[in-house]
C-alpha cells in the first residue's frame, strides 16, 4: 500500500528538532492563517469551517461549524480549549502541545475571532509539563509578536488566552467536568440537558469547549480554503487525523493520515506505518478510539479509519488511538486493567458507575488469577447491562455522563469474543498466559 | 502572617486576576503551593482558601479530587510507572515490581530517606515509548528496569536538576504580559452585545 500524497495539516513541523521555537513557526508560515482570517468576517471563517466539515478530534466526533453556530447568535463569552488527553492510549495532543504549541495558539485565535469571544482558556492536563511550559511560552511569544492581546495585528480584535494546568483526573476530559474544574471545583460532570455547554458553560455563561487537534486544523483550512479541506478524506470525515498507534506494533506512534484512505491494516502493517507486530503472531483484538470504545478483531483490519465506517462496524474511532494486541495477550488481563482504570476514575458521582466498576474490576481480578467461578460470566454481564441497559452501540445510559456506559466495552467485547479463554482461567485456576 | 513567601504570594495575585472568577485559581495556586513545600500543606491551603474566597474545607474538598495534589508529604521525586494498557502490554507491571524492589517500597509509598515517592500511574499519554515513567511529571523515557536504576542512582545524586525540578515546581515558565481580565468590563460588553442581539 501507498501513502496518499495528502499534506500534513497539523505536523508539518512536527519534524524539526526545534519545532516548538516561534523562529521555527515563524519561518514556516506561522500566523499566515490567522492573518488571512482577520481579513475576513467572523461568518465568514465559520463558513469555512462549516465547508470544512470539520469533525471534533476530541472523542465524540461532533461537527466543530455546527458547535459554533449553536452559539453564533448567542452571546458567546468564552472559547475553552480541551487539552485534558486522558483516554488510555491516546497521545496525540501531547505531540501538538509540545511540538506545535505556536499552531495551537494561531488556532485558538482564529477561532476565538470567527466566535468574537475575548476571553481563551487552554486546559492542559497537569502532567504535560512540558508541554504546559512550551504552551506558555508561545502564549508569550504571541504576544510579543502582536498575534495575541489588544488590537490583534492592527485587526481591531482582541483576546486574552489563559493556559490553565489541571491536577490529575480523567473525568476533565468530559466537557463539563472541565469546566467544574476550570472553575476550581471537584471535576464533577454536570447534569444533561444542555448536553453542550453552549448555553450554560463556563460560569453558567455560553461557552464552546473545542479539543486541541481540532484547532489546530484551523490556520490551514483558513489559508487554504474549507474546500481543500473537505476534499481530503471522504464522506463526512475530512481531512486528516491523527492516529496514536500503541501496543503490539514495531513502530508504535502518531501518524497523520488522510481520512478514510487507509485501513487499519496499513495502518498496523505498513512498513512505512505500523511497521506490523514484533512477536509474528497475528492480531487478537483491536481497540480502535481508545478504551472505551469496543474492540475489533482481525475480520475488521480490511475497515477504512473514518468515523462513520468505524461507527458501521459497532465501534467508534473516538480519540483515534489504536492499540493492538496480538495472540500472546491475555483478554481476561486486558480487560481488568481498562476496568480498573475506569474504576479508579469514576468521579464517584453515579451508583452504576462508581459501585458497578468497582465490583467489576474485583470480579475480573478474581477470574484473571484463577479464583473466579462459571457463573461470573453472566454476573459481569448483568453488572455491565445495569450501567448501560441493553449491552448496545452506541450505549444506553444510566449516569450523567458517558464515562459510565465506556465500562462494559472491553468486558463485553472480550466474553463475547473469547469466553473459552475465561472459562480456562477457571478450569485451570490460573492465568493460562502467566 | 503568610505562609507563602513574598513572590510566590504576587504570583498567586497576579494568577487569580487573570480570571473572571476568583475560585478558577484554586487548581494554579495548589500548583504554587506545592512548590514552595513540595506538597499542599494545611496552612498553604488555608491561605489559598482566603485569597480564592471560600472555606479551607473547601480547597482541601476540591484538592483531594485530583491525583497531582498530595495533602501529605511525598518525596522530592515522584516517579510514576503506567501500567495502563498499553504500558501493560509492554510490560509495565513488570517495570512497577523493578521499581518497588529497587526503591523497597510499595506503590503509593515513599522512602525512608524522603527522596522517592513511586506511584502506579494511569495513562500519562506518551504510550509509543511505553512502559512510559514520569519524574516530577517530567517524561524520562526510561523503559528497562536497567535505565530506570540508573536515572534513579542519578537523581539520588542530585543530577538532572534542570531538566526534573524537585516536585512540585510543574509550570517554570512565567506569563510575561497579557491582558487581565476585567469583570465589568466583560459584563459592559456582554450586555452590549445581548442589546445588539436583540436589537
Amino acid at each position: 500500500m501507498s501513502l496518499t500524497d495528502a499534506p500534513r495539516i497539523v505536523t508539518a513541523r512536527a519534524g524539526f528538532d526545534d519545532s516548538h521555537s516561534i523562529d521555527r513557526f515563524l519561518a514556516t508560515g506561522g500566523f499566515d492563517g490567522l492573518r488571512k482570517a482577520l481579513t475576513l468576517s467572523p461568518t465568514q471563517v465559520c463558513e469555512q469551517v462549516d465547508t470544512a466539515s470539520l469533525l471534533g478530534r476530541g472523542g465524540a466526533g461532533f461537527p466543530a461549524g455546527r458547535k459554533w453556530s449553536m452559539l453564533r447568535k448567542a452571546d458567546v463569552s468564552y472559547l475553552v480549549i480541551n487539552g485534558d488527553e486522558s483516554e488510555p492510549a491516546t497521545f496525540k495532543d501531547h505531540l501538538l502541545v509540545e511540538k506545535e504549541p505556536h499552531q495551537l495558539i494561531e488556532g485558538v485565535v482564529i477561532a476565538a475571532y470567527a466566535l468574537q469571544v475575548s476571553q481563551a482558556f487552554i486546559f492542559l492536563r497537569g502532567e504535560f509539563a512540558l508541554g504546559l511550559e512550551r504552551v506558555q511560552t508561545a502564549v508569550n511569544d504571541a504576544y510579543a509578536a502582536g498575534a495575541l492581546g489588544q488590537n490583534i495585528f492592527g485587526s481591531g480584535f482582541s483576546l486574552d488566552i489563559v493556559v490553565h494546568p489541571g491536577a490529575g483526573a480523567y473525568i476533565c476530559g468530559e466537557e463539563t467536568s472541565l469546566l467544574e474544574s476550570l472553575e476550581g471545583k471537584r471535576g464533577f460532570p454536570r447534569i444533561k440537558p444542555p448536553f453542550f455547554p453552549a448555553a450554560i458553560g463556563l460560569y453558567g455563561e455560553p461557552t464552546v469547549v473545542n479539543n486541541v487537534e481540532t484547532v489546530s486544523n484551523l490556520p490551514w483550512i483558513v489559508l487554504n480554503g474549507g474546500e481543500a479541506f473537505a476534499a481530503l478524506g471522504e464522506g463526512r470525515s475530512t481531512g486528516t487525523r491523527l492516529f496514536a498507534l500503541s501496543g503490539h506494533v514495531r513502530n508504535p506512534a502518531v501518524y497523520e493520515l488522510e481520512m478514510v484512505k487507509h485501513t487499519f491494516r496499513d495502518l498496523i502493517f505498513a512498513p512505512t506505518l505500523g511497521g506490523g507486530i514484533p512477536s509474528g503472531t497475528g492480531v487478537k483484538a483491536i481497540i480502535p478510539g481508545g478504551v472505551s470504545a469496543p474492540w475489533f478483531y482481525e475480520e475488521h483490519l480490511d475497515l477504512p479509519l473514518g468515523q462513520d465506517e468505524v461507527a458501521e462496524a459497532g465501534s467508534m474511532l473516538g480519540s483515534g488511538s489504536i492499540v493492538v494486541m496480538d495472540e500472546t495477550t491475555c483478554m481476561v488481563k486486558a480487560a481488568w486493567r481498562i476496568t480498573r482504570f475506569f474504576s479508579r476514575e469514576s468521579c464517584g458521582q453515579c451508583t452504576p458507575c462508581r459501585e458497578g466498576s468497582g465490583w467489576l474490576e474485583r470480579i475480573l481480578f478474581r477470574l484473571e488469577n484463577g479464583q473466579g467461578r462459571r457463573e461470573d460470566l453472566d454476573l459481569l454481564l448483568d453488572l455491565c447491562d445495569n450501567i448501560a441497559p441493553g449491552l448496545t452501540w452506541p450505549p444506553q445510559q444510566t449516569t450523567i455522563c458517558v464515562l459510565g456506559p465506556s465500562i462494559p466495552s472491553s468486558i463485553h467485547s472480550s466474553i463475547s469474543r473469547f469466553r473459552d479463554e475465561f472459562l480456562a482461567h477457571i478450569t485451570q485456576g490460573r492465568c493460562p498466559h502467566a | 502572617m503568610s505562609h507563602l513567601t513574598p513572590e510566590r504570594r504576587q504570583r498567586c495575585e497576579r494568577l487569580i486576576a487573570l480570571y473572571p472568577q476568583k475560585r478558577s485559581a484554586l487548581i494554579p495556586l495548589c500548583h504554587i503551593a506545592q512548590e514552595q513545600d513540595g506538597y499542599l500543606s494545611e496552612p498553604a491551603m488555608i491561605e489559598i482558601a482566603a485569597m480564592v474566597g471560600v472555606t479551607p474545607a473547601e480547597v482541601q474538598g476540591t484538592a483531594t479530587f485530583y491525583d497531582m495534589l498530595h495533602t501529605e508529604p511525598v518525596g522530592t521525586y515522584v516517579v510514576g510507572v503506567c501500567t495502563n494498557i498499553a504500558c501493560l502490554l509492554a510490560g509495565g507491571d513488570d517495570l512497577l515490581a523493578h521499581a518497588e524492589s529497587s526503591l523497597g517500597v510499595r506503590a503509593g509509598g515513599t522512602t525512608d530517606d524522603g527522596v522517592f515517592t513511586l506511584e502506579e500511574t494511569e495513562c500519562l499519554a506518551d504510550c509509543d515509548v511505553a512502559p512510559c515513567v514520569q519524574v516530577n511529571h517530567r517524561y524520562v523515557r526510561t523503559t528497562t528496569p536497567d535505565a530506570l536504576d540508573g536515572l534513579l542512582a542519578e537523581l539520588r545524586e542530585g543530577g538532572r536538576a534542570d531538566e526534573i525540578p524537585t516536585h512540585g515546581n510543574l509550570i517554570r515558565v512565567q506569563r510575561t504580559t497579557g491582558l487581565v481580565a476585567d469583570p465589568e468590563a466583560i459584563a459592559a460588553e456582554r450586555a452590549a452585545k445581548r442589546e445588539e442581539a436583540g436589537a
